[in-house]
């Protein structure tokens, strides 16, 4: 019998700006270790979270170099708990909003991220053993 | 019966809705649900002892809640587990998506 | 699977939105054949008051041409068959007494939010 569970997660959150972010990486990590499939509805600024042209920066208030700093960027974060899914037998299905995407201008996202709209929101979850929304404040 | 996780990521003092989530946890619980009442990111604050916001998780504790705290949170704010309310249970975030495989109804506040 | 989606905080990014985004989302489920309720709380319950207005905004001479209207997009989900609840505690609260509403809500007390939540077997806090 498989242990496999299908969860599915609606994000808001911009990169950078809070600690949600953080904690929903967190949560799609745990489940990505366990080899579920995880599908990410990503509303509003949180179609950021992916885009492709994120770079890293040094730090001169701390002395390092963009080496040394080694910044997180959201978007290799989402590319590792990707991975990680796979390795375990699971996805992470990343699908972003388009109207958000478009009017922000991030449609460069990376690799194995997918267009989406609201009616995917629900379709997804309709699929899900269940959904968790991370709304911004 | 229903089973709840209500998930608080916000501290009473700033955000006094965090107040309500706890009054709607024990509310739920008094109901005779299974309720949880995880405690996440500035959420953790509320449970270090002492703070003015021990009263309302208290009450949710007595009505039958759980209240548990994610472990990641509370270290990075420098609550060790002799500083909290007695009433508050030290929890990995895993408890969140056991949660949610379980079935729970989940809320992010 | 029926649901109900509990709107609570306000105003966040309304004008460059031109709507609340979660109210916009609720129409746009309802259009992909959700079944879904709303719940108002908190400063959301402001929404239900008739008498915002939000227009004449202009940043040099790119003016806004479209502001929100949301009390008419409540108003539009309730005639789409959608139950607004709103919380009467959040509305008392905030002085808004009923005259001051739109048509068609059902409000709820605090006290029985327990057993409101208990009617739906999935609930999506945004």
């Amino acid at each position: 019998m498989t242990n496999k569970k299908t969860l599915t997660f609606a994000l808001m959150d911009a990169p950078f700006e809070s600690s949600r972010t953080t904690t929903a990486m967190r949560l799609f990590d745990i489940a990505a270790r366990r080899g579920y499939d995880i599908h990410v509805f990503a509303y509003e600024g949180a179609v950021a979270l992916t885009f492709a042209k994120q770079q890293a920066h040094p730090n001169a208030v701390h002395g390092r170099d963009v080496g040394e700093e080694d910044h997180p960027l959201t978007k290799d974060w989402v590319a590792a708990i990707m991975a990680e899914a796979e390795a375990n037998g699971g996805k992470l299905d990343w699908v972003n909003c388009g109207l958000c995407v478009d009017e922000r201008g991030v449609g460069d996202a990376i690799e194995n991220t997918r267009r989406g709209s609201p009616g995917d929101l629900w379709s997804l979850s309709e699929a899900s053993d269940n959904t968790l929304i991370i709304a911004t404040r | 019966m229903e089973r709840y996780l209500l998930i608080e990521s916000r501290d009473p003092f700033e955000a006094a809705p965090a107040a309500h989530s706890y009054a709607l946890a024990a509310s739920l619980a008094r109901a005779g649900n299974d309720v949880q009442l995880f405690l996440v990111e500035n959420g953790v604050l509320a449970a270090r002892a002492g703070g003015a916001a021990a009263d309302g998780l208290g009450a949710a504790a007595r009505a039958g809640a759980a209240v548990l705290a994610d472990d990641f949170s509370l270290r990075e704010r420098g609550i060790t587990s002799d500083r909290l309310i007695t009433d508050v249970k030290v929890t990995p975030l895993d408890t969140v998506v056991d949660g949610l495989v379980e079935g729970r109804k989940t809320l992010w506040n | 699977m029926k649901t109900l989606n509990i709107i609570e905080s306000a105003y966040r990014a309304t004008i460059e939105e031109q709507d609340d985004t979660i109210v916009w989302i609720t129409h746009a489920l309802k259009g992909a054949g959700a079944d879904v309720d709303v719940l108002l709380q908190g400063n959301a319950v402001c929404y239900a008051a008739r008498d915002q207005d939000a227009s004449g905004l202009c940043f040099g001479a790119k003016q806004q041409t479209k502001p929100p209207r949301l009390a008419d997009d409540i108003v539009k989900l309730v005639d789409k068959g959608v139950t607004v609840h709103v919380v009467a505690d959040d509305l008392e609260e905030r002085g808004l007494k009923r005259s001051d509403l739109i048509d068609g809500l059902e409000p709820v007390s605090r006290s029985r939010l327990a057993t409101l939540l208990d009617g739906y077997p999935r609930v999506w806090k945004w």
